[in-house]
């Protein structure tokens, strides 16, 4: 069986399992990255989402072979950027965070949002988030968190 | 400092970068993983169960395991840990596989062959078959006089579906014995429910037991009963297999399988003299599945509040629950009240219509008033702020003119607007807080001068480790950070009682708060101190009798007024939601983002109810949109920014003024949908959901005429 390598929040790692098993299952059992949530395990609820070469994937519908030369950060590779300080903030100041079951995938989608569109409306807002599922808020908090986030991190994004 | 001031939450941090431990996050290592066999059939009798050969580290567990009862304490005692002779819906737990590796337990499931005798299941609630479960009626006036007098006497049938709570974190739990006793922990909203409850099924003194939440992602009430039945079957498990087991949901079997909101059907009778509502007779049926759980309190309040905000001297209750063999229903945030609200505000509207009166006039001249009685003859000690609420929303949203620009619609694209209005008595129905609760807090203050909160209630994503600190450092005027609050862990913390009805915040927030200037009072600094706060039922309250229905049912209520406008794509069926407007009066926001954030999320879940939300069972019983794929809840697409107004009319008893705060936004919102899609249809409309198909359905017959 070949190694699958591949970059993970900004280190090489190997993987020697089945190219069949889920990039979710690898990232919690293998990497004990817990900050990567099951919250359906088909594709569904966007609690899972990690980035993967830039772009917001649901990593229960992500099977390990496809990954091999990708970059993955999920959201502990994420969380020690300037831009998460950002965003950490700006869901703070609106206490966007309530369960925080949905967070981890929804500050990365929040930061796919902004990475697309630095001055993103409100509706490409929720455009961009909609593949992520929150029953606390309403979305309300996290829109708004996203707004100003926009505006706080000038040149960031 | 201003209360309502918002602060960072508690434990913003460490849920924003995912440090945060959910159940389903703690080590594997030596724990074996546990998976429920669940029944296939709706009702049936087990005749035989043939377990293949297990091998080595795999064992099974059943009801000949459990050591004490074979009975899960809710309120009634009849949920079984594990299936006994019989099961009674499916997804009823038979029996659970244990062992090391989580494929090779699915294996195993997968061979094992269950017998059934089939016996004939109950569907329906109108099936002259179906066991009533719980039969209460109460009134007050004349109800005969007043029907015998009437002008004009409307009878109307209202229905409500189903609703999952879809909280984001599946249920899950972790059993560990050790030392001759048990410890379970996990996703829950009621540690000493379930503390109670494992105490029973495993026959072990109290002290034996300790239940710990882990953080909790969401509950919703879908998490205050059920945990104590999972608790018990993994603690049984646990203790036969004499190694930790843990038994994490998987989305489909949580959707199937966990308890949800009572299915309703309501029938109206009412009796209308000189444009005025003089009596109603209601009806109430709710469907409480397989087993009673909590359908008796769910009941009683949905039945307190049939008669809505209105002043009807002359009333006549009658409210069942019913089972029938599908997944027991439960707590769902509104507990009862949303069904009748539901319907009651589209009784108001029909009548209006019909007397050609506008509904909103029409309703507000029926609103009650601070000292009327209540539907059980208590009282509204408090003011009514309704009058002005639906003032604000007015302003907002330009209801009434919209109402009025929103006739003869004839285009693809058609619009409405609806209001509705409701209360949400705050904490416990009736005497539950003095009775049975007894609720009892503990601050404890160390040679440091940090001050440990130990109370029961648990932080589900609401913010009650926030809102409790910030009640204690205010009171003793010292910084949040010297404040402590834990996850409640049964072996340091008193009972205060469970994490429901927005009692938390209510009225553990304010023994928190007297226990804070007791504390205060004799604070010597460098000791070690400890003080302790105990539930004393307010002086005003009419006591209530639930043999009787009288009383004060509760002692204050929320107040919400709100109003959605919707825009009907006429020729697909779907309704785009224009606006949400909602001003709510919740006492004292005790952290203002915190507070809106509740507004928004339980609007958003009442939008859903009204709309998409549908989890049917299909003649056998089952229950097949068990997925986010199928049972849809809304999307940030398919709500609209929310405009939330606070309305604030203090409760002299809540801490700094607070009520109950997180059912009230939800509870208004089927009313007000409704309304609008009615007004863009131009029919009357007596169901929830109300989908997209439903809308075809109307637009069809429309065509036909």
């Amino acid at each position: 069986m070949n190694t699958i390598t591949f970059t993970l929040n900004g280190k090489a790692e190997t993987y020697d399992g089945p190219s069949g098993t889920r990039l979710l299952d690898v990232l919690r059992d293998n990497f004990k990255l817990l900050g990567v949530k099951c919250g359906c395990n088909e594709g569904e609820c966007g609690a899972c989402s990690v980035i993967i070469d830039g772009k917001l994937a649901n990593s229960c519908m992500v099977a390990m072979g496809s990954v091999h030369g990708s970059t993955v950060v999920t959201i502990e590779g994420y969380a020690v950027t300037e831009r998460y300080a950002v965003l950490d903030k700006a869901y703070a100041d609106v206490s966007a965070v309530q369960c925080g079951y949905c967070i981890p995938g929804m500050v990365l989608a929040s930061e796919c949002v902004l990475a697309r569109n630095p001055h993103p409306t409100e509706e490409e807002i929720r455009d961009g988030i909609s593949g992520n599922l929150c029953r606390c808020t309403g979305y309300n908090a996290i829109v708004h968190a996203i707004t100003s986030a926009a505006e706080e991190g000038k040149g960031l994004w | 400092m201003n209360i309502s001031k918002s602060v960072t939450k508690k434990d913003h941090p460490r849920k924003m970068n995912g440090e945060a431990k959910y159940v389903s996050d703690y080590p594997t290592d030596g724990v074996l993983c546990g998976r429920l066999l669940h029944s296939a059939r709706a009702r049936a009798r087990i005749m035989n169960v043939q377990i293949p050969a297990l091998p080595e580290g795999y064992l099974v567990v059943d009801k000949n395991d459990v050591p004490g009862e074979n009975l899960v304490h809710i309120v009634m005692d009849d949920t079984p840990v594990y299936a006994d002779q019989t099961v009674e819906y499916i997804g009823d737990p038979i029996l659970m596989v244990v062992g090391p590796d989580e494929n090779e337990v699915k294996r195993i499931l997968s061979e094992i062959r269950v017998e059934y005798e089939d016996l004939t299941p109950v569907f329906d609630v109108r099936d002259p078959a179906a066991e009533i479960f719980f039969d209460y009626h109460y009134g007050k006036g004349d109800v005969e006089s007043a029907f015998a007098q009437a002008d004009k006497i409307y009878t109307e049938q209202f229905r409500t579906g189903r609703q999952e709570q879809a909280y984001l974190e599946p249920q899950g739990m972790i059993g560990e014995p050790h030392d001759g006793r048990i410890t379970v922990h996990g996703s829950m909203q009621c540690p000493y429910y379930i503390y109670g409850a494992v105490a029973r099924a495993m026959g072990f003194e109290a002290s034996r037991v300790q239940i710990r939440q882990d953080t909790t992602g969401g509950g919703f009430g879908g998490k205050e009963a059920y945990p104590s039945i999972l608790a018990c079957q993994v603690a049984v498990a646990a203790y036969k297999a004499g190694k930790p087991v843990r038994v994490i949901f998987d989305r489909r079997e949580d959707m199937e399988f966990t308890s949800k909101r009572h299915p309703s059907l309501s029938t109206y009778k009412v009796a209308v003299k000189d444009g005025r509502v003089t009596a109603m007779d209601i009806d109430v049926t709710f469907d409480g599945g397989a087993y009673t759980t909590l359908s008796a309190v769910v009941l009683q309040r949905g039945i307190i509040c049939a008669s809505g905000i209105y002043k009807v001297d002359n009333l006549k209750v009658h409210g069942r629950a019913v089972k029938t063999n599908t997944v027991p229903s439960g707590a769902f945030r509104g507990f009862g009240a949303p069904q009748t609200f539901f319907a009651v505000e589209m009784m108001m509207d029909h009548i209006a219509k019909d007397l050609r009166i506008d509904a909103l006039a029409f309703k507000q001249a029926h609103i009650v008033r601070q000292g009327d009685a209540t539907s059980t003859g208590g009282k509204y000690h408090f003011p009514v702020p309704i009058p002005e609420m639906i003032e604000e929303v007015d302003r907002a949203s330009n209801f009434r003119e919209k109402k009025k620009k929103y006739q003869m619609q004839t285009g693809r694209y058609r619009r409405g607007i609806g209001m509705s209005m409701v209360f949400h008595g705050a904490g416990f129905t009736g005497s539950g807080e003095r009775d049975h609760i007894k609720a009892v807090v503990k601050l404890h203050k160390y040679p440091d001068s940090t001050v440990e909160i130990l109370a029961s209630n648990s932080d589900i994503g609401q913010g009650l480790k926030t809102t409790f600190s910030k009640i204690v450092a205010q009171e003793l005027n010292i910084p949040m950070e010297r404040v402590i609050i834990h996850n409640p862990d049964t072996d340091r913390v008193p009972d205060s009682g469970p994490t429901v009805a927005s009692r938390s915040l209510m009225t553990v927030g304010e023994l928190l708060r007297r226990a804070s200037i007791d504390l205060l009072a004799g604070w010597v600094d460098g000791e070690d101190q400890i003080v302790e706060e105990h539930f004393k039922e307010p002086d005003f309250v009419i006591p209530f009798y639930l043999d009787k229905f009288q009383g004060d049912a509760y002692p204050t209520y929320a107040w919400s007024v709100s109003a959605i406008e919707v825009e009907v794509d006429t020729f697909t069926g779907l309704s785009n939601i224009l606006g949400a407007w909602g001003s709510f009066d919740v006492g004292t926001p005790i952290d203002m983002n915190i507070v809106v954030g509740q507004m928004e999320g339980g609007f958003m879940q009442g939008i859903g109810y009204a709309s998409i939300e549908q989890i049917d069972a299909d003649s056998k019983g089952r229950i097949r949109n068990n997925s986010f794929s199928d049972y849809i809840i809304p999307t940030s697409m398919d709500v609209p920014d929310m405009h939330v107004i606070m309305h604030v009319e203090k409760y002299p008893l809540g801490p700094y003024g607070a009520k109950g705060a997180g059912e009230i936004p939800l509870v208004g919102a089927p009313g007000a949908y409704l309304e609008a899609m009615e007004q863009a249809l131009e029919v009357n409309l007596n169901h929830i959901p109300f989908s997209a198909e439903d809308t075809m359905k109307v637009l069809r017959e429309e065509a036909k005429r």
